[in-house]
């Protein structure tokens, strides 16, 4: 069965996902490495599909509409941030911390 | 030799979302997430999920992948500059916080399935050959998941929307 060697690639893809987010401060970046962890549970959603019915499918094309969504709105807030700052870090997206 | 298999596009995958994470220019980033995705789609098809696996190639590496290059190459970020990788304290604490979350799911992965909710090997691949491999998944998401999908359809439809506004500089 594939189905632990699926669980454990997904374990991995999801914390690298994680350390991505923690590591990098480019806010493209940061917003590729969400898209990597939505990808590590799809892997688990059809890894687990094989055993427990095919709702674990379904339930991906769900996954996937969210994200392609949230790619969108997401990138256009980055665009229309960068119209102010003239930049994507995080260091300069600090308006909410300073006051 | 399905394992073989399993494990070299895992690996793949693991390889280069590691890439992916630690290059400093943002296009390479999104290159080597092109390549992990690929690799996923590959372990969805050994994973009896064919039709996923052309979906995830279609919108995941070809449309959210190209609309990421959009926005680099729209905001110029594919020039040389300074690293946006932080320094070695966030180093530790990303790798210590993943390094606990990656035990955690070790764990949670050990537990093994109920005997009851379990349904009889082979069973997916009956229902694909029944019904198609297209079929298979449709069936339940027009039938069961029908609310669901109308659902997703308004998220769009919003997320359209908001993109436009968001994006626009004069409305």
């Amino acid at each position: 069965m594939l189905l632990s060697p699926a669980l454990a690639i997904s374990a991995v893809l999801f914390t690298l996902g994680v350390a991505g987010v923690l590591l990098r401060r480019n806010v493209i970046v940061i917003f590729m490495c969400v898209e990597l962890m939505l990808n590590a549970v799809n892997l688990t959603f059809v890894a687990l599909a094989q055993s427990l019915g095919l709702g674990g499918q379904v339930f991906v094309f769900f996954v996937m509409a969210v994200a392609a969504a949230e790619a969108a709105v997401g990138l256009a807030i980055i665009l229309a941030v960068y119209r102010h700052k003239q930049s994507v870090s995080l260091q300069n997206m600090n308006l909410l911390k300073d006051g | 030799m399905t394992l073989t298999v399993f494990w070299i596009f895992g690996v793949i995958a693991m390889g280069s979302a590691l890439l992916c994470i630690t290059r400093k220019n943002p296009i390479a980033s999104a290159l080597w997430l092109v390549v992990t995705l690929f690799a996923v789609a590959a372990l969805f098809v050994l994973l009896d999920a064919q039709f996923l696996a052309a979906l995830q190639v279609l919108v995941y590496a070809g449309a959210i992948m190209v609309l990421f290059l959009f926005v680099i190459m729209l905001l110029n970020l594919g020039r040389p500059g300074p690293t946006d990788i932080k320094g070695p304290l966030g180093l530790l604490v990303a790798a210590v916080l993943a390094g606990a979350l990656l035990l955690q799911l070790r764990v949670l992965s050990q537990t093994t399935l109920p005997a009851a909710i379990q349904l009889l090997p082979g069973t997916v691949a009956a229902v694909q050959e029944q019904r198609g491999i297209v079929g298979a998944v449709a069936t339940p998401l027009f039938d069961t998941y029908l609310v669901p999908f109308e659902i997703a359809s308004v998220l769009l439809l919003a997320a359209i929307v908001g993109a436009v506004v968001l994006a626009k500089r004069k409305l």
